[in-house]
């Protein structure tokens, strides 16, 4: 089996959540041995990751280079081939430098590439049968992947529990001259803040969300009306801020805003995991959905299957009742 | 400028359920409605707005069947100058690697100062773009929205990261980018648009006009679909059943137990 390396997301010197869940995924791809973690960056935030990460990996390649400070996806890509041995299996979270570096990096490997892969159901030889999903999570497939020369495989945050484990006392290893000199095309900036909306959904208690079911902008009040009746905001996913019917201030999502409310009602949401990586707090949850089948069904604690255009108004008179 | 937008048809999700058909071992295909993959119907869209300031043209090309044309007049109906079907039996069961090696064959036989994909179908993986940057060794960048043309062969770039941040870059050209949605507002297409563009010749491509016999398809590919399953429950909702008025009973009092309603 050949080795697999976990690389490490990190700001501000604290490693991102996935760098405790792949490790999970590597067990279950080889149970036999441990992830080598491979770590990027430079000056005191790298050196502070990689001590933290020592605790919970066996060996932990360090990468410094000045032009690493920021995650410049070609660069990295750059060092991590002259880094890592040929025909290695790679993990990293599916998140947007994942997105980024991984199809590229399969490519200057020779390795297989699997995105956002949600479960291993193990390796025969050097095959690996992967679960993924599909159409927004309506349905799952599996994939087989050939690791013969190796693999780039992004595996979505959160679907891997954490390993419990005593502290592994690893090994730190300074890979930075090997990564040598390194130049790119794509040159970072700046990074903008997100603007700040007239409304600060994070700062409420009952969201009513609306998704594509919400069908037109003109239909947003009857969720404000709701809202209002209720004492909470409005808040959406993504596809209404594509069509420009709400603000982008108001998008729950690994993309938007980061909410804990006591009660999340997501409404025409069919369930996509970027909506549910802004849920946290873990609020009762009600889902009202014309599908059945909507995947929002299979995290909500109480489902409606109504058309919420129709529902809203009678909920909403409802409670202004009581 | 000239520009190639990669796009592909898909089943449009928002006008169909997706569901698993009788035998499991692939999705219901009968009376599925198909369109262009959203995220690259904003590519195109992107590209239109682009030619318009700096001027050149727009092509969309698709690695598909004879039914995938239709996205294509639908984008050429938006504005695109060229459409190009790329079609071949030798195609079938191709991995991301393998439609990025036949996109590169293309792109090798023409001249493009852009290229542009969607960030993601819903049925794939967020892959080609990158890959075919790397097998061109153009730089890439993923999640694009906002593009701005600079002097000097370049431009300044916008990113989606996390939290509505968004990451500032600038990138050489040629480059490959992949689109995020709402990026723009896509112009409407009608049916007499469509009907407008529906003479003009789609040139098709074969494995054999690209040069790419024996490196593509299914023997080639080392990542294959086996099957599609049902997702797992999970602890799943309680459904509240019974009439309108009934559930909304129920869950007023839920809301009032919850913490939702005083």
């Amino acid at each position: 089996m050949p080795r697999i390396f976990a690389y490490i997301v990190h700001k501000g010197g604290v490693p991102d959540d996935s760098a405790a869940e792949l490790p999970a995924a590597a067990k279950k791809i080889d149970a036999a041995q441990s992830p080598t973690a491979v770590v990027t960056g430079w000056g005191a935030d790298l050196d502070a990751a990689c001590e933290t990460l020592r605790a919970s990996y066996g060996e932990v390649w360090k990468i410094a280079n000045e032009g690493l400070a920021y995650p410049n996806a070609e660069l990295v890509r750059k060092a991590l081939v002259k880094v890592l041995p040929q025909g290695s299996v790679l993990l990293l979270p599916h998140a947007h430098f994942g997105v980024d570096l991984s199809p590229g990096l399969s490519i200057k490997m020779n390795a297989a590439f699997v995105s956002d892969v949600l479960d291993i159901e193990g390796a025969e030889g050097m095959s690996l049968k992967l679960v993924r999903q599909e159409f927004g999570g309506q349905v799952s497939t599996h994939v087989r992947c050939d690791i013969s020369s190796g693999a780039v495989i992004n595996i979505r945050p959160g679907a891997f529990k954490p390993l419990e484990g005593a502290p592994a006392g690893g090994v730190l290893v300074d890979k930075s001259s090997a990564a040598g000199e390194l130049t790119a095309r794509r040159r970072y900036l700046e990074t903008v803040a997100a603007e700040a909306g007239a409304v600060d959904i994070t700062k409420y208690k009952v969201l009513v969300s609306v998704g594509r079911g919400i069908e037109e902008a003109d239909n947003v009040p009857l969720a404000q009306d709701l809202a209002d009746a209720l004492g909470g905001a409005v808040s959406c996913s993504r596809p209404v801020v594509d069509a420009k019917w709400m603000e982008k201030s108001r998008q729950v999502g690994s993309s938007g805003q980061t909410v804990k409310p006591k009660v999340y009602m997501a409404c025409g949401i069919s369930g996509s995991f970027q909506h549910l990586a802004g849920i946290k707090g873990n609020p009762f949850m009600v889902a009202i959905n014309k599908n059945p089948k909507a995947p929002i069904f299979r995290v909500a604690d109480v489902g409606i299957v109504d058309d919420i255009l129709e529902f809203f108004p009678e909920l909403t008179s409802k409670i202004r009742e009581n | 400028m000239e520009i190639l937008v990669c796009a592909r048809r898909v089943p449009d999700t928002s006008e169909n359920e997706i569901e698993l058909n009788a035998a499991g071992n692939d999705i219901e295909r009968d009376d599925l409605v198909y369109s262009i993959n959203e995220p690259d119907n904003y590519a195109v869209e992107e590209a239109l707005q682009i030619v318009e300031r700096a001027g050149g043209n727009v092509t969309v090309a698709t690695v598909g069947g004879e039914d995938d044309e239709e996205i294509l007049r639908r984008e050429m109906a938006m504005g695109a100058k060229n459409g190009v079907l790329i079609s071949d039996d030798a195609f079938s069961g191709s991995d991301g690697k393998g439609i990025a090696t036949i996109l590169k064959a293309f792109v090798e036989k023409n001249h493009f100062d852009l290229i542009l994909t969607g960030v993601q179908a819903e049925d794939a993986g967020a892959q080609v773009g990158g890959m075919l940057a790397a097998m061109l060794d153009y730089p890439f960048a993923s999640l694009v929205n906002a593009i701005e043309v600079l002097d000097g062969g370049k431009l300044k770039i916008s990113r989606e990261i996390e939290g509505g941040n968004k990451e500032m870059n600038e990138i050489d050209l040629p480059c490959v980018l992949s689109i995020q949605t709402g990026i723009n507002e896509p112009r409407y297409v009608g049916m007499r648009g469509i009907r407008q563009v529906a003479s003009v010749p789609i040139p098709t491509l074969g494995a054999a006009d690209l040069g790419v016999e024996g490196a593509v398809g299914g023997a080639a590919a080392k990542v294959k679909r086996v099957d599609y399953f049902a997702p797992p429950l999970g602890k799943g909702a309680e459904m509240l059943g019974g009439s309108r008025e009934e559930i909304i009973d129920k869950l007023i009092e839920m809301l009032k137990a919850k913490g939702g309603l005083k």
